[in-house]
C-alpha cells in the first residue's frame, strides 16, 4: 500500500485513492509508424527491478494524472511530478542519482 | 489426566463459573479461561484428529501457535470452523465441536490410516492417485477431500457485523508484553502519537509467568504501573484483543481486533479491521517455543514446556499429575519449578546436554527434582494419551530404553523470535548459533517511501531471550521509532541466569528410521522427520519445494512450530547449514483473520454505492423488476399483476411499436467537451469526424482504444461552436471521462479543451413510438415538427414549462425524442409525460424491451457484440469510420495484419430454421478439430431474443467471413450436446429501410 504525493493538490495520497496507469513517458506511435515501432508503443515495457517511472491518477481526489519515480523493489519514492512533460524533470533525476549512483538512466 | 487445581491462577475468577459444551457434552469453566484451559480443566486432553493419519491429538500450546486444538465454534448463523481453542476466550453458553473425526473423537474409523502410515509418505497423493487419469476428478479427489476435511463451512449467512477503522500514528507498537509496553512508554513520553496493540486480552506477555522481576518487584506490578502511565497519556492509544496481522509497504499495517468474539450477540461488531498508517512500526511480538522431535511427540499430553507453565500459573490447570520435562535449554526448568510450586510431581528433567550446573538446574535439584543430563526421550508410550516415556542416551540410536511412568511431557527445543511481521515487508533474517534461531538482521530492515527503515523489533522479537536485555532493547527501539533521544534507562529486569542451550533436531541424535517415522514436525499436516528426509532424497531440496511436497508449514498455523525444526532436518539431509538452506517466505496475515473483517461494512445494501435515477422511486412504486447496470439499478421490465417477465417485455415492445413507450434513459453518460480545440480532440477520440458536425445536429460515434478495439459508442450533439455533448453507454461514462482526461492531461496537454461529466446533472426521458410526437405536442411549448426538429437534430426550449433539450435520436428504430431535463425536475416532467400520453396508452418500458427493439433493428450493444477483441470493421460499422482523417485512437492498430485478415468473424443476423430462440453465447461449429482436439468453431451468438414483432427468435452473432455467407445454414451447439440449425441473414430484422424513425 503505497503513499504518493499528488503534485497538483499537494496531499499525500493513499494507494486506494489512486489508479495505476502503467509506465510513464511512453511515446505514442500513430498511423505511418513501422510495425516494430507500433508494437513497441503498444506492448514493450521496461519492467525493471529498480528505478521506474510510472503514471498514476489521483482518481478519488483531484482527478489529475501525475508521474512518479519509484524503486520497484524497495518501493522507495524518489519524487512525483506533473504529467505535462516528455522527460523526468532535472530535480527528479538528481534525486534518483543521489540515492542510486549506479543508475544508468532510462533505457 | 488434566484437571483444575485448588488455588491460584492469575487470569481466572473462581467466583464466576461459565457453562459450555464440547461435542454436546456440558462442561464448566471459569471467567478468564480460554477454551483450551477450560477443556484441560475438564480433563479433555483429546481435542482433535490429525488431517492425514487421523491420529489422536491434544492441546500443545497456549497461544496463537497451537496446531491441533481447532474446533467448530458456535451454531447456525454464528457457526465458524477452524477456531483455535487457545485463543478463544470462554463465555457462558459457548458451543464447540471437534473436527476431522468420524464417527467420534474417541473412536475414529479413519485412524486406521496411522497403521498404514508407512504406505503414505510425503508425496503419497501425487504418486498414488495419478492413474488411471479420469479417476482423479470423479473418484480420488472427492474421497481424499472427504477424508482430509477439516472444519465444515457455515451454512447460514453470518449474523454478525464487522467494521473497518483507520488510524494514522507516528509509532505503532505490536505486542503488549514487557517489550511492547516499554517501547510504547519511551515513544509515548517523547510526545509521539503511539498505538499499542496486543493480540490477547491481557497485557504483560510471558514475564509474570516466567517469574521475572522488574525494578525489584514482580513483573505484574511494573506492568500495572506502565499501563497506568500509558493510559494517562493523551497521545497513546491501547487496544487489547487486537492482533498485528500484517505489515505492508510505506508503513501500512493491519490490526485485527476481536471486539466481541467473547460476548457474541451483544450488538457490537464482531471484528474490527484496523487500517493503520504508521511513521514507524515496532514489532514486540515475542518468541515461540519449539517442540522437540522424538517418537510419539504428538501423543495427547505432550505439550510445550511454556504452555504447561502457562496453564498452571495463569489458569491453575494441571495438564497432568506427573510431568516429565525434556529440554535442551534452561528455560523449561522454570516449568519444572512451576509444577513443583503447584504441588505436582516432576519425576525427571531430561536434558540432552552433557552437563548442567546452572542456577535453574541447581534450584530444581534443591527442590528435589531429579535432572538427567546426556539423556533423551526415545519415545512416548500411550495412544490416546501419554502413559509414560522411554528414556535413552542423547547421542544414541534409541535401540533400547528405560520406561518412566508419567501422564504429561513438557518439551522445549528452544525459542524462535516471532519474525513474521518483520519479514512481511522484506526484513531479512540472520542465524544465531548461540540460540539456534533466525532473528532480524537490523542492517537489512524493511524500508519505506524515503528509503529508510520503517520497522524495528523489540525484545524477544529481536532475539533477546533474557528479560534484562528485553527492556533495554525495547527502550532504545521505542525512542528511535519516535525520533527521540534515548530517555532514562529502563528499570533492571532480572530472572535466574541461564546456561547456553544446545540445538537438538532429532532425539536421540542417531535415531533409527523406525523412530524417525513417528517424530512429528508439523502436527496439523502430519509431516514427520522421515517425510522431510524423503523429500530431500527425491530431489525436493529447495526449502520452498520441500515445503510444498511434504506440506510442512502449509496448514493454517503456517508452521509456527514446525518451520525451524523442518529446516534443520532438511539442512542435515543436504549436509548444509541451516542459514544456507534458508527459510520459506512469511506472508500476512500472521494468523487467519475472518472474511467478515475484510469485507467490513461492505455487505448487502452497502456492498457498493447504489446510483438512483430521479425516477427511481416511481419505478419501485410500479413494482418494476430492477437489474444492476454498473452501480445503477434500472427497470428490466414493469410486470403487471400475474404477468411473467417475458410477457411484460413483449407487451412493452408491442405497445411502443404500436403507439408510444416511455424509457428512463437518465443513466446514459453525458460528458460535455468544450474549448477551441474540442472538435479536433473529438476527431481523435471518435473513429468518424466530429469537427464537421453542425451546431443543432447529432452524430453517432465509435470510440476505440489504442489496440483498435471498440470501447464505447454513443451519440454526440454539437451544442455550439466550441461545445459538444458526448453521450456514452450507461456503464461507460466514468471510464470514458477518465480516458478523455488521460489524453488531455498526458498527451495533448497544450490543446484547449475542458471536459465535465454531467451524467447525474440531467434526467433523460425517451418518448418512443409512432405517437411520440403527439405526446410532445400535447405537453406543448416546443415545435417538434419534422421540419423544426428533424431526425438526428436537437432543439432547446421549454416543454410543459420545463427547460429541456430534445434530441431526435433513436435506439429502437421508432420515431423517438430523448428529452434532457435538469435532474431535480426530471420526475415532475416524467409524471407530465405519463399524463399527456395516457389517451394514447403510453407504456413505460425497461431495459429488456430496449434490448429487444435494438436487436430487431440490428443495433450493436457494447458488451454484447463487443468483448474487447472486436474492431468496428468486424461489426460492419465501416460507415462510421472516417477515411479522410490522418489519425484517430485505434487507427494504426486497425491497420495491423491480423485486424485486416479476410477470415475475421463478422457481424450477421442468425435465424433458427424452426423459429426457436438460440441460447446466448452458443458456438457455431465447423468441420474437423483444432490442435487441441476440440471441434472447430466458426462463430458465436452475441445477442439473442424472442422478437414479439416477428413472433420468432432472432439473434446476432459473429461468424467467420459472415458477411460473405448470407443464406448459409450454420450448426450451433448447445450445452446439452444438441445441434441447432440456423441461417445467416442480414442483421436488421425490422424496418430495414429505416422509414419509421425518420418521420
Amino acid at each position: 500500500m503505497l503513499t504518493l504525493k499528488c503534485p497538483y493538490c499537494g496531499i499525500l495520497c493513499d494507494e486506494t485513492e489512486l489508479a495505476a496507469g502503467g509506465e510513464a513517458h511512453v511515446k505514442r506511435a500513430g498511423p505511418g509508424s513501422s510495425d516494430e515501432a507500433f508494437e513497441a508503443y503498444l506492448f514493450d515495457r521496461e519492467n525493471p527491478m529498480g528505478v521506474h517511472f510510472e503514471r498514476w491518477r489521483h482518481a478519488h481526489g483531484c482527478g489529475k494524472w501525475f508521474l512518479a519515480a519509484r524503486d520497484t523493489v524497495t518501493m522507495e519514492v524518489f519524487g512525483t511530478y506533473k504529467a505535462q512533460t516528455t522527460e523526468p524533470p532535472e530535480e527528479i533525476v538528481a534525486a534518483i542519482r543521489a540515492r542510486r549512483p549506479e543508475w544508468e538512466g532510462r533505457a | 489426566m488434566s484437571f483444575r487445581l485448588d488455588q491460584g491462577g492469575r487470569l481466572i475468577d473462581r467466583n464466576a463459573p461459565l457453562g459450555f459444551t464440547f461435542d454436546t457434552e456440558p462442561m464448566q469453566g471459569l471467567s478468564g479461561d480460554t477454551l483450551a484451559s477450560a477443556l484441560l480443566a475438564n480433563g479433555q486432553t483429546l481435542v482433535n484428529r490429525s488431517y492425514k493419519y487421523h491420529r489422536p491429538r491434544g492441546i500443545v500450546a497456549s497461544g496463537a501457535e497451537e496446531p491441533n486444538a481447532l474446533v467448530g465454534l458456535g451454531q447456525g448463523a454464528r457457526f465458524e470452523p477452524d477456531q483455535r481453542a487457545t485463543t478463544t476466550e470462554l463465555f457462558n453458553g459457548l458451543t464447540a465441536m471437534s473436527q476431522n473425526a468420524w464417527p467420534s473423537l474417541g473412536f475414529d474409523m479413519l485412524a486406521v490410516n496411522q497403521w498404514v502410515s508407512s504406505m503414505m509418505p510425503a508425496g503419497f497423493y501425487y504418486k498414488t492417485f495419478i492413474w488411471p487419469r479420469p479417476f482423479w476428478k470423479r473418484v480420488y479427489e472427492p474421497l481424499i477431500r472427504e477424508a482430509a476435511a477439516s472444519g465444515l463451512p457455515p451454512k447460514e449467512p453470518d449474523a454478525d457485523t464487522y467494521e473497518h477503522f483507520y488510524a494514522h500514528v507516528d509509532v505503532l507498537v505490536v505486542g503488549g508484553g514487557i517489550a511492547g509496553l516499554q517501547a510504547a512508554l519511551t515513544a509515548g513520553r517523547s510526545g509521539a502519537r503511539v498505538l499499542l496493540i496486543e493480540q490477547t486480552p491481557h497485557w504483560g506477555g510471558r514475564a509474570p509467568v516466567d517469574g521475572v522481576e522488574i525494578g525489584g518487584q514482580p513483573a505484574d506490578a511494573w506492568i500495572a504501573a506502565s499501563l497506568s502511565e500509558l493510559r494517562g497519556m493523551d497521545n497513546v492509544t491501547l487496544r487489547a484483543r487486537c492482533m498485528g496481522a500484517g505489515v505492508y509497504d510505506h508503513g501500512f499495517a493491519l490490526g485485527y481486533e476481536r471486539v466481541s468474539d467473547h460476548t457474541p450477540g451483544d450488538g457490537r461488531p464482531r471484528h474490527r479491521l484496523w487500517k493503520i498508517r504508521a511513521g514507524h512500526i515496532v514489532t514486540a511480538t515475542g518468541a515461540i517455543e519449539r517442540p522437540l522431535s522424538f517418537a510419539g511427540n504428538d501423543v495427547p499430553g505432550v505439550m510445550l514446556a511454556s504452555a504447561v507453565r502457562d496453564y498452571v500459573v495463569n489458569y491453575d490447570v494441571a495438564p497432568g499429575r506427573r510431568t516429565v520435562v525434556v529440554t535442551n535449554n534452561d528455560d523449561a526448568y522454570r516449568t519444572a519449578l512451576a509444577l513443583i510450586d503447584a504441588g505436582l510431581e516432576v519425576p525427571l528433567v531430561v536434558d540432552p546436554r552433557e552437563r548442567n550446573d546452572g542456577p535453574l538446574a541447581r534450584e530444581c535439584a534443591r527442590r528435589g527434582v531429579q535432572v538427567e543430563t546426556g539423556a533423551a526421550v526415545m519415545k512416548v508410550k500411550g495412544r490416546q494419551r501419554v502413559e509414560g516415556v522411554m528414556l535413552c542416551r542423547a547421542n544414541g540410536t534409541g535401540g533400547a530404553g528405560a520406561l518412566l511412568d508419567c501422564d504429561c511431557v513438557a518439551m522445549s527445543g528452544g525459542w524462535s523470535p516471532v519474525v513474521h511481521l518483520w519479514s512481511h515487508c522484506g526484513g531479512k533474517l540472520q542465524w544465531s548459533e548461540e540460540n539456534a534461531h533466525f532473528y532480524p538482521d537490523a542492517s537489512r530492515a524493511p524500508t519505506g517511501a524515503d528509503g529508510e527503515p520503517f520497522v524495528s523489533t523489540a525484545g524477544a522479537a529481536s532475539g533477546f531471550l533474557r528479560s534484562g536485555d528485553v527492556l533495554t532493547d525495547a527502550a532504545s527501539k521505542g525512542a528511535a521509532a519516535a525520533g527521540a533521544e534515548a530517555g532514562e534507562d529502563p528499570p533492571a529486569a532480572t530472572d535466574l541466569e541461564e546456561v547456553p542451550m544446545q540445538p537438538v533436531w532429532v532425539m536421540p541424535a542417531q535415531a533409527l528410521p523406525e523412530l524417525q517415522s513417528k517424530m512429528f514436525l508439523d502436527f496439523q499436516n502430519d509431516v514427520k522427520v522421515s517425510d522431510v528426509r524423503l523429500a530431500a532424497q527425491e530431489g525436493y531440496e529447495s526449502v520452498e519445494l520441500a515445503k510444498r511436497y511434504t506440506t510442512l508449514g502449509m496448514a493454517n498455523d503456517q508452521g509456527k512450530l514446525s518451520n525451524i525444526n523442518g529446516l534443520a532436518i532438511l539442512a542435515k539431509t543436504r549436509n548444509e547449514s541451516i542459514p544456507q538452506v534458508g527459510t520459506t517466505t512469511f506472508r500476512p496475515p500472521y494468523q487467519p483473520i475472518s472474511f467478515g473483517s475484510i469485507a467490513g461494512e461492505a455487505r448487502g445494501e452497502t456492498f457498493q454505492p447504489l446510483r438512483r435515477t430521479p425516477m427511481y422511486d416511481w419505478h419501485e412504486e410500479q413494482g418494476a423488476y430492477m437489474e444492476p447496470v454498473g452501480q445503477w439499478r434500472r427497470p428490466y421490465c414493469y410486470p403487471k399483476q400475474g404477468e411473467s417477465h417475458a410477457d411484460a417485455v413483449s407487451r412493452e415492445v408491442m405497445a411502443t411499436r404500436g403507439s408510444v413507450g416511455l424509457l428512463d434513459a437518465s443513466t446514459l453518460g453525458k460528458i460535455v467537451v468544450k474549448g477551441p480545440d474540442a472538435g479536433r480532440f473529438l476527431d481523435m477520440l471518435y473513429t468518424n469526424k466530429m469537427s464537421s458536425l453542425k451546431p443543432g445536429r447529432c452524430r453517432y460515434g465509435l470510440m476505440c482504444n489504442e489496440n483498435g478495439f471498440l470501447m464505447d459508442d454513443g451519440v454526440v450533439a454539437r451544442l455550439d461552436e466550441d461545445t459538444f455533448l458526448c453521450h456514452t453507454t450507461s456503464g461507460g461514462a466514468d471510464h470514458v471521462h477518465g480516458w478523455m482526461e488521460d489524453w488531455l492531461q498526458c498527451e495533448w496537454w497544450d490543446w484547449k479543451v475542458y471536459t465535465a461529466n454531467l451524467t447525474e446533472q440531467y434526467g433523460q426521458i425517451a418518448v418512443v413510438g409512432p405517437n411520440a410526437r403527439a405526446v410532445l405536442e400535447k405537453l406543448g411549448g416546443l415545435d417538434v415538427s419534422k421540419e423544426a426538429l428533424p431526425f438526428m437534430g436537437w432543439v432547446e426550449g421549454e416543454l410543459a414549462g420545463f427547460p429541456v433539450r430534445v434530441y431526435r435520436i433513436s435506439f429502437s428504430g421508432e420515431l423517438s425524442f430523448e428529452i434532457a431535463v435538469p435532474a431535480g425536475q426530471a420526475r415532475a416532467l416524467w409524471d407530465k409525460v405519463l399524463e399527456a400520453g395516457r389517451e394514447v396508452g403510453i407504456t413505460p418500458y425497461g431495459t429488456e424491451a430496449l434490448h429487444v427493439m435494438r436487436a430487431e433493428k440490428g443495433f450493436i450493444m457494447i458488451g454484447d457484440e463487443t468483448d474487447g477483441t472486436v474492431i468496428p470493421q468486424d461489426l460492419g460499422l465501416d460507415w462510421a469510420i472516417s477515411k479522410k482523417k490522418d489519425d484517430y485512437l485505434g487507427k494504426r492498430a486497425q491497420e495491423r495484419s491480423h485486424m485486416s485478415r479476410p477470415d475475421r468473424w463478422k457481424l450477421v443476423g442468425i435465424e433458427t430454421l424452426d423459429g426457436s430462440v438460440l441460447p446466448d453465447g452458443a458456438y457455431a461449429v465447423g468441420e474437423g478439430v483444432n490442435a487441441n482436439g476440440q471441434r472447430v468453431t466458426v462463430g458465436r451468438v452475441t445477442s439473442t431474443y424472442r422478437s414479439p414483432m416477428l413472433d420468432r427468435g432472432i439473434a446476432m452473432g459473429l461468424v467467420e467471413r459472415g458477411s460473405e455467407r448470407m443464406g448459409e445454414v450454420l450448426k450451433l451447439a448447445t450445452t446439452d450436446g444438441r445441434m441447432i440449425e440456423a441461417k445467416i441473414v442480414e442483421p436488421v430484422f425490422y424496418d430495414p429501410e429505416g422509414e419509421k424513425q425518420d418521420v
